[in-house]
């Protein structure tokens, strides 16, 4: 490994000072950033630990309703917490649907936020990729690309957006918390992460030394309690990322959608908000028929990168599905296997 | 070498008789609590870590390492390259026997795959080796890889498997086709798959004096240690190795390869203690890995369902330097009664490493291959699978005509089925939904393995204190070794198993021959059990020769040995204790050796198998494609069960790696560049817990007299057979969509809706 410098700020100013130098990052539980390192995909000089820093760790609730997450609320804590996970089921579930429990244990709300994609070429040095080292090229544009982005990539970059966490933090109009060199501001979730375009290794609109430190769920985000699911199809039934998913959360009154929200994860480099669907299903009757309406219009740009086009097909699916399980009503209890299809089959259940 | 603190006894051992009892392992309590020392838990004082540095390019040379950069390391010591190293005894290309395999000692620039070991800088710490491999930046003059199943021209090789026939035939294949009422023709696809042992291939080597100390694990002490001598010029006396426990091999560990000679030759060149250990992307190469095929299967049947022809051709791939070639044809052997079988196989040459046994070589994958395809032909005959195999149930080996040794596969198809609940399926697709509207699928498959067997010896001792000894240079991979071999022992020597210092799982005890085949419990088990027969006829002799002995004048044959006494045949009453007959006697203990290997008579006269059924259910989501095994029952005859608590627990990770084998397990190959793409376990997905239903073994009685005498056939690889099929046919009933590319994937079922 590099030899590299280990700093533990006293204060949130001297991390992001720290953390401003070239060649800094920061580092949180780790558990994609260590990996990153071991395998020479991230070569930092320095890194900035947050772990210890004060008042980073609470999840509150504002006067004006909004819910407040710290930025190093462990995943697990956070999807395990009664209040949030009855007032926000969507993002309980979609926690619960990634990686594993051990994993989920260490985890942190800014570092789930911040995981970089799991491209294969991107995690191999001995490929190109522009993300990585910009202007190098991109293996996976012909490479094996099954995985790869169905929704706003460009010819530098392929790759997906792995959280599964940010997909309905998206739909609920998150809002993050930054401190940065010029103080404290914030900005939608939604306009964090930035497409590829032509700069892929820019891969949000965070300055060097800005840190996340809490995201924050506006008022009427609660809303949508009783109608709001995640629903994730990965290749085994835990521990694997999304091959697709969906955030789904409606509010259902009088038998019409008042309002929708909808989006979809491993479809882009993005969490991907389909407003377009959304509006097509405000003020309708919640039927299968307006949700297949709003699956066309969530993936009417959609276009294949690769051997990826059946993901346009089956994220179609995937809206529907979850259209319908969010109208059906958010389930009493999280289901043992959170956001699979297969929740309810019988047999060993371990998420 | 500290003796091992195994548990032994617990309350519920039945005395005298320990063969057949569910221990359960005596090196649990090590392994739970961290004390059970495997090869990278060693550290020798002064000792170094050498890191390999591997190749990013499949085909081509080296032409520049950065070694300048990498010695500026801070803690690098030295940088062993093609240019800087010790010189082996022997050129590590010559193939002295069969089972050595070519591998890379850094004895030339070539690059022939990807991850091949290049150089290996050695360092003060495992930080510092690894930057230093890093540092070394590698320049390559790249050459076009051969990637994959079609990469060039195919070629017919000598030999399939371990000297296996590459072509076999009996009946005329096309007759039988061209007279068949129906026929099918299908096409699958196995991919390249990689052992994944959970512990990494390791080595810790240093020289004691003129003598070679490794701790490394192993399949094959002696043949490792054959490997060692003449690549490296030491006596064989001289070479120590100790492989107490493996973190799993399933093959890989069995024959030497490349990495644990490049730790010895480190140590050498630095003259300090070495330890290497294999990163898990690294041990995607060097280490061997089941090859991927293409498997063409045509069958015909009469009109009532009786199969006429089974023809069965295998196209797999060997590396460019080396020759193993995956024998899945050969699966359709033993099982299926059809009167003409032909069985072929052809290959292309890639640049890989070369492809090694993995657990059930060629048995896996052939068998995926031909239960699909028995299932595709009942369906087109209009039968129940199981019926439409009863109907060709094999009552002597069809490519033979040789009769089983045994094969109480008739039992398992009834007992499996009846615990499954098959009656109940429907003939046909996509007819079956559970209550939450998802697709229910019921499929089975048959298993086979041969009841294999190797060389092996072994040493028994009686000690004066009564108690006893059995010594075998044995390999505990996780299946059980230590627990199921000391209770043969203790059975053999006529005492309680805590009685008995078993000791094993070092090269210098007797050659237990390799763990590998499925022989091993049948192997080791068989000069343990001759080594116990001749110690305890030598205290016999001492006992019935000696007019003080109560057991005076009952002859060799006339004496048992029973609770750390002998007693006479005819009469239980008269005896004496081992402790007494020693005493009087006046000698610290007697000694006997044994060996256990293959009785070619038998072999000549009998086909000898292992069978099973499995039965699975799978649940599909009809418009998502996602799978889930729901159920599995498998029901076993492997002859003799030592120890049914191990057999169950084989019989499960076999089903598990069936399962893994149908829908998960894939080393993804850029076509381009010949690299592995997911060489981790993040991405090489095997089932998580949530991916194995509730697993239902069944052991069906079933006594051997042939196979050898403790009439014992292993189950270390039977279980992956018959299950792949069982889950992908599971997904076929479900689903009515039949894939013929594994593993199955989601887009494959997004066909319908
Ligand atoms: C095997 C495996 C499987 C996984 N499966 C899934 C899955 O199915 N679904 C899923 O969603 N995720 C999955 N993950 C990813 C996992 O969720 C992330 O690794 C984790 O959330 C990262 O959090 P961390 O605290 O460890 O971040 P770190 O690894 O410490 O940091 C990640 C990045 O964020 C930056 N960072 C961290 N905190 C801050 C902050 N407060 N402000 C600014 N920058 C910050 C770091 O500099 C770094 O670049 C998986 C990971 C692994 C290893
Ligand atoms: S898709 Fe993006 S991350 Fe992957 S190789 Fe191309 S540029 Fe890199």
């Amino acid at each position: 490994m590099k030899p590299f410098d280990y700093v533990r700020p006293a204060t949130v100013t001297e991390a992001v000072a720290a953390a401003a130098q070239p060649g800094a990052v920061y580092l949180a539980a780790g558990t994609n950033l260590l990996d990153l390192m071991k395998g020479n995909i991230s070569r930092p000089d320095r890194l900035v630990d947050v772990t210890h820093l004060d008042g980073l760790d609470a999840i509150e609730t504002l006067a004006d309703g909004s819910l407040r997450i710290g930025a190093l609320v462990s995943n697990a804590d956070l999807a395990h917490d009664p209040a949030f996970a009855t007032t926000y089921p969507a993002v309980a579930e979609a926690l619960l649907s990634g990686a594993s429990a051990q994993l989920r244990n260490a985890a942190t709300v800014g570092g789930n936020l911040l995981q970089r994609t799991r491209c294969a070429y991107f995690y191999d040095t001995a490929s190109r990729c522009n993300k990585r080292e910009a202007g190098s090229g991109c293996d996976a544009r012909d490479g094996e690309n099954r995985g790869h982005a169905v929704l706003g990539w460009s010819e530098s970059c392929i790759a997906t957006n792995p959280s599964d966490f940010c997909v309905p933090l998206v739909a609920l109009d998150a809002v993050v918390e930054i401190e940065g060199k010029g103080g404290r501001r914030e900005i939608a979730l939604d306009a964090l992460h930035r497409l590829p375009g032509n700069t892929p290794e820019r891969e949000s609109v965070l300055e060097p030394g800005d840190l996340i430190v809490a995201v924050r769920l506006p008022p009427t985000a609660r809303g949508f309690a009783a109608h709001a699911r995640y629903l994730k199809v990965r290749e085994r039934t835990s521990y694997a990322f999304a091959v697709v998913s969906a955030a789904a959360a409606l509010r259902i009154e009088n038998g019409k959608i008042a309002e929708a929200r909808l989006a979809l994860g491993g479809v882009a480099a993005k969490p991907w908000r389909a407003r377009a669907a959304e509006d097509v299903l405000t003020g309708v009757a919640p039927t299968t028929d307006a949700f297949q309406e709003a699956a066309w219009r969530a993936l009417a740009d959609a276009k294949p990168s690769g051997d990826n086009a059946f993901k346009i097909e089956l994220a179609r699916r995937i809206v529907v599905r979850a259209l319908r399980l969010a109208a059906a009503g958010t389930p009493a209890r999280l289901p043992a296997l959170p956001a699979s299809p297969l929740a309810s089959t019988s047999g060993a259940f371990h998420a | 070498m500290p003796e091992l603190n195994l548990t032994s006894a617990p309350a519920h051992l039945r005395h005298g008789s320990n063969i057949g009892q569910p221990l359960t392992r005596r090196d649990g309590f090590l392994k739970v609590t961290g004390q059970a020392t495997y090869a990278a838990d060693n550290h020798p004082p002064g000792m170094l870590f050498a890191v390999i540095a591997v190749s990013s390019i499949a085909h081509g040379r080296v032409t520049f390492l950065d070694v300048a950069a990498a010695k500026r390391h801070p803690g690098v010591v030295d940088v062993m390259t093609p240019e800087h190293k010790p010189q082996l005894a022997i050129d590590p290309e010559i193939k002295t026997n069969p089972f050595v395999f070519r591998m890379e000692a850094l004895h030339s620039n070539e690059v022939r795959y990807a991850n091949q070991p290049i150089a290996v800088v050695i360092a003060e710490t495992l930080e510092a080796a690894t930057e230093g491999a890093a540092l070394l930046a590698p320049r390559y003059e790249t050459l076009p890889p051969l990637v994959g199943l079609d990469a060039g021209e195919s070629f017919v090789p000598p030999v399939v498997g371990v000297g296996n026939p590459t072509e076999n035939h009996r009946g005329d294949v096309e007759a039988g086709l061209a007279a068949a009422e129906k026929q099918i023709d299908a096409t699958y696809e196995t991919p390249p798959q990689y052992h994944n042992a959970m512990e990494p291939h390791a080595i810790v080597v240093q020289w004691d004096g003129d003598s070679l100390s490794v701790d490394m694990p192993t399949q094959g002490l002696k043949l490792s240690l054959a490997r060692i001598a003449e690549l490296f010029g030491i006596a064989h006396d001289k070479i120590h190795i100790r492989s107490p426990f493996l973190g799993g091999g399933f093959g890989s560990k069995g024959l030497m390869g490349g990495p644990p000679v490049l730790g010895i030759m480190a140590t050498k060149l630095v003259g300090r203690p070495i330890k290497l250990v294999l990163r898990r992307e690294q041990m995607y190469g060097p280490v061997g890995h089941r090859a991927p095929t293409r498997q063409r299967l045509r069958l015909g049947t009469d009109g009532e369902g009786r199969l006429t022809a089974l023809d069965h051709h295998a196209r797999t791939v060997s590396s460019t330097f080396d020759d193993f070639y995956e024998p899945a044809a050969d699966a359709s052997h033993t099982l299926y009664a059809a009167p003409a079988i032909r069985t072929s196989h052809d290959a292309v040459r890639v640049n890989t490493g070369t492809p090694l046994f993995m657990r059930a070589p060629g048995e896996a994958t052939g068998s995926i291959a031909l239960e699909s395809a028995i299932d595709e032909m009942a369906w087109a005959c209009g039968m129940d699978p199981l019926a439409f195999r009863l109907k060709n149930y094999a009552e002597v080996e069809p490519i033979t005509g040789k009769p089983f040794s045994s094969k109480a596969l008739r039992a398992c198809y009834e007992q499996g089925a009846a615990r499954f609940g098959w009656a109940k399926r429907s003939l046909q697709p996509r007819q079956m939904r559970d209550d939450d509207g998802l697709l229910v699928g019921w499929g089975m498959g048959t298993a086979t393995f041969p009841a294999l067997m190797f060389q092996a010896e072994a040493r028994a001792a009686i000690r004066r204190d009564g108690s006893g000894v059995m010594e075998i240079g044995a390999h505990d991979m996780g299946q059980g070794a230590w627990t199921a071999l000391a209770q043969i022992a203790a059975d053999e020597l006529g005492l309680d198993i805590d009685r008995v210092a078993f000791k094993a799982g070092t090269s210098d005890l007797p050659d237990a021959g390799i763990a590998g085949g499925s022989a091993h419990t049948a192997t080791a088990g068989a000069a343990i059990h001759s080594a116990g027969a001749a110690v305890i006829a030598k205290l016999a002799e001492l006992a019935t020769g000696d007019e003080r002995s109560p057991l005076f004048g009952a002859g060799n044959a006339g004496v048992i040995a029973r609770g750390g006494r002998l007693v006479r045949r005819d009469d239980e009453s008269r005896g004496e204790s081992y402790a007494e007959i020693l005493a009087r006697a006046g000698v610290a203990e007697v000694e006997a050796r044994g060996t256990g290997a293959p009785n070619p008579a038998a072999m000549e006269e009998y086909a000898m198998h292992a069978h099973g059924a499995v039965f699975a259910e799978v649940k599909v989501d009809p418009e998502l494609g996602q799978v889930r095994v729901s159920r599995m029952v498998g029901a076993f005859a492997a002859g003799r069960i030592v120890n049914p608590r191990m057999v169950q627990s084989q019989l499960f990770g076999g089903m598990i790696w069936g399962l893994s084998f149908a829908l998960h397990e894939e080393a993804i190959t850029d076509r381009r560049t010949g690299r592995i793409m997911n060489a981790n376990l993040g991405e090489y997905h095997v089932p998580v817990n949530a991916d194995v239903p509730p697993l239902d073994v069944i052991t069906v009685e079933e006594h051997d007299p042939h196979v050898n005498a403790l009439g014992i056939k292993g189950v270390g690889e039977i279980g992956i057979t018959g299950s792949a099929g069982a889950v992908a046919n599971a997904v076929w009933h479900a689903t009515g969509v039949r894939v013929r590319k594994f593993p199955i994937k989601i887009e494959e079922l997004l066909t319908q809706s």
